[in-house]
């Protein structure tokens, strides 16, 4: 072998290394997942146990996980789509007409944007308390129609793809100017709206301090917060029905983004490319 | 001038109306409870600048201060060396390495799980005594005794930035290979042909032309950095402990506002994160942004 092809062996095995060590965790975590308390303190193994349903029999005597998957599926749906919907609104009204005061209210918004999300977090939680919502769903949800930073990429979207003379066609056809939203720019902004609502959906499903601050009873606890639970709880003597409690919060990500790497990985480029 | 329509307000009402309720208002009410003595309970009692007095000479707020700082430096430093590092070898055009599209979706893995089971997962396998870091590290023979990973000041913020590092290489370097890719393939195959070797290629055209993107990945680090609150809290279980080295600002904006009802102290601390937030993004914005005009 030539000097060039060694040094092309030690780049190749240094990056399978480093993709061991990206994902050796969560093997681990399968792996004790099916093993038990005492297995486990015994040392560590490549190969599985077969205390796999023990595990997570002891786990379910506890804590329902599932409750906690299904309250952040809730959650994290609902933000998505009202973020996705609210935001393609604002972005069209912000786009298409010309009204008073349209240029202080977007740079009003922007500069909100840069606002830290704990900032106005005791603010928060005090409004919640006089109006009712804590321990609902309602202050993880309802948020979500003002999220500056997809309105400001689907008003730049549009701007460069939407033309004025496609508006002014549907409205010598007489469709009202709800129904040219509805019609015309939402399918447009489709795909740009799909980009935004991947990352929607990854940032609400992981939110864990305010889920934390609002929720109380523990069948309403999203699965972060849920986690945290656990750690706290009778199970976290057992070893591994904590590891099965982790592999079920992870490995249904982990299978999604099998099947959507290709779209997450291009939007994370897409949203850091501004050019 | 086209002239004003106002169907627009209409469009952008449902957006005003929550953000002013749900992300002004509570700003706003946060800024009022600064200068109360608010307990959770009752009518806050106004007492002028007394919470700005003790933030100043309060030692726990600059303890968490440091620790957050310390933390992020150190997983900073290494996540950009890294995914620089990466990034120089994937553009490398006489390496031609292959797999850009496996490895990078193997590298952002860990960022895409919710980062509280990540916390919990390194909590149990970097026990002193049962975790199987440990075990692993004593199997290979690399370490004869076991280390108390999670209950020293020095190893426990090496750990948290390490965790913090495994989670956002593979983000940065994402993001790195993004900008990378926005560089005319021409200007590799000129310095190719010129006889650059790797290290040039690297210095003179790979590292000015990825500046924007770098303060930019420089920039959201920080501020995310800053805010730095589900690991140490799930780790030390809302305490920061051992000795106070993984208490980070969040995390104690949190304790004293949700552990000890202190609401209107909490709301100061808030107040100064985001100040501090503001002077550091400033800092970083002028001293790079300063660099590549010169350039």
């Amino acid at each position: 072998m030539t000097r060039k092809q060694y040094t092309k062996l030690i780049v190749y095995v240094c990056l399978v290394l480093l993709a061991v060590i990206s994902a050796l965790p969560f093997y681990m975590m399968i792996v004790n997942a099916t093993r038990d308390t005492k297995e486990i303190l015994s040392g560590f193994s490549f190969l599985p146990g077969s205390s796999l349903i023990e595990n997570y029999q002891t786990m379910m005597d506890y804590v329902n996980i599932w409750l906690g998957f299904k309250n952040s599926l809730i959650v994290s749906v609902s933000v998505t789509v009202l973020s996705g919907y609210f935001s393609a609104l604002t972005a069209f009204g912000f786009a298409v007409y010309n009204f008073k005061g349209k240029n202080p209210l977007f740079i009003f918004m922007l500069l909100m944007m840069m606002v830290p999300g704990q900032l106005g977090l005791i603010g928060f939680y005090e409004l919640n308390k006089f109006i009712g919502t804590l321990d609902t769903f309602i202050p993880l949800i309802v948020p979500a129609i003002a999220s500056p930073f997809v309105v400001f990429f689907l008003r730049q979207y549009l701007a460069t793809t939407l033309h004025p003379t496609l508006l002014e066609a549907a409205r010598m056809d007489g469709a009202s100017e709800l129904k040219i939203f509805h019609t015309i720019a939402l399918p447009i902004m489709m795909p740009a709206v799909a980009t935004m609502s991947i990352f929607t959906f990854i940032g609400s499903w992981n939110n864990y301090i305010v889920p934390l601050v609002v929720l109380f009873s523990p069948e309403k606890f999203t699965l972060p917060v849920l986690m945290g639970f656990l750690k706290g709880s009778q199970v976290a003597q057992n070893l591994g029905s904590m590891y099965i409690g982790i592999a079920i919060s992870v490995v249904p990500i982990m299978v999604a983004f099998l099947f959507f790497s290709k779209y997450i990985i291009s939007s994370i480029s897409a949203g850091s490319v501004k050019e | 001038m086209k002239k004003l329509d106002h169907k627009g307000y209409f469009f952008i009402a449902p957006f005003f109306a929550i953000f002013l309720v749900f992300n002004i208002y509570p700003v706003l009410l946060t800024f009022y409870y600064t200068f109360t003595s608010y307990e959770g309970y009752g009518t806050p009692e106004f007492i002028g600048l007394t919470n700005y007095i003790r933030i100043f000479s309060d030692s726990y707020f600059y303890e968490a201060f440091f620790n957050t700082w310390k933390i992020w430096g150190l997983n900073f430093a290494l996540q950009l060396g890294i995914a620089l590092l990466l990034a120089a070898l994937f553009s490398d055009l006489r390496f031609k390495i292959k797999g850009l599209g496996f490895f990078r979706a193997i590298f952002y893995l860990p960022n895409l799980i919710t980062i509280s089971s990540v916390a919990i997962l390194f909590s149990i396998m970097l026990d002193w005594r049962h975790g199987s870091v440990n075990m692993f590290l004593q199997q290979i023979g690399l370490i004869s005794e076991p280390i108390n990973w999670l209950n020293q000041p020095v190893t426990a913020q090496v750990s948290v930035a390490l965790i913090l590092t495994w989670m956002w290489f593979g983000y940065t370097f994402i993001v790195l290979m993004a900008g990378v890719s926005g560089i005319p393939g021409e200007l590799y195959e000129a310095a190719l042909i010129d006889g650059a070797n790797r290290w040039q290629t690297f210095v003179h055209i790979t590292l000015p032309l990825l500046k924007p993107i770098m303060l930019y990945v420089m920039i959201t680090s920080l501020i995310g950095g800053l805010q730095l609150f589900d690991l140490p809290m799930l780790i030390t279980d809302g305490l920061g402990a051992p000795e106070g080295s993984l208490n980070t600002m969040v995390l104690y904006l949190y304790n004293q506002a949700f552990r000890y009802n202190n609401y209107g102290y909490a709301a100061t601390i808030a107040y100064a994160l985001f100040l501090i937030t503001v002077i550091f993004s400033a800092i970083t914005f002028k001293s790079m942004y300063r660099k590549s005009v010169k350039e």
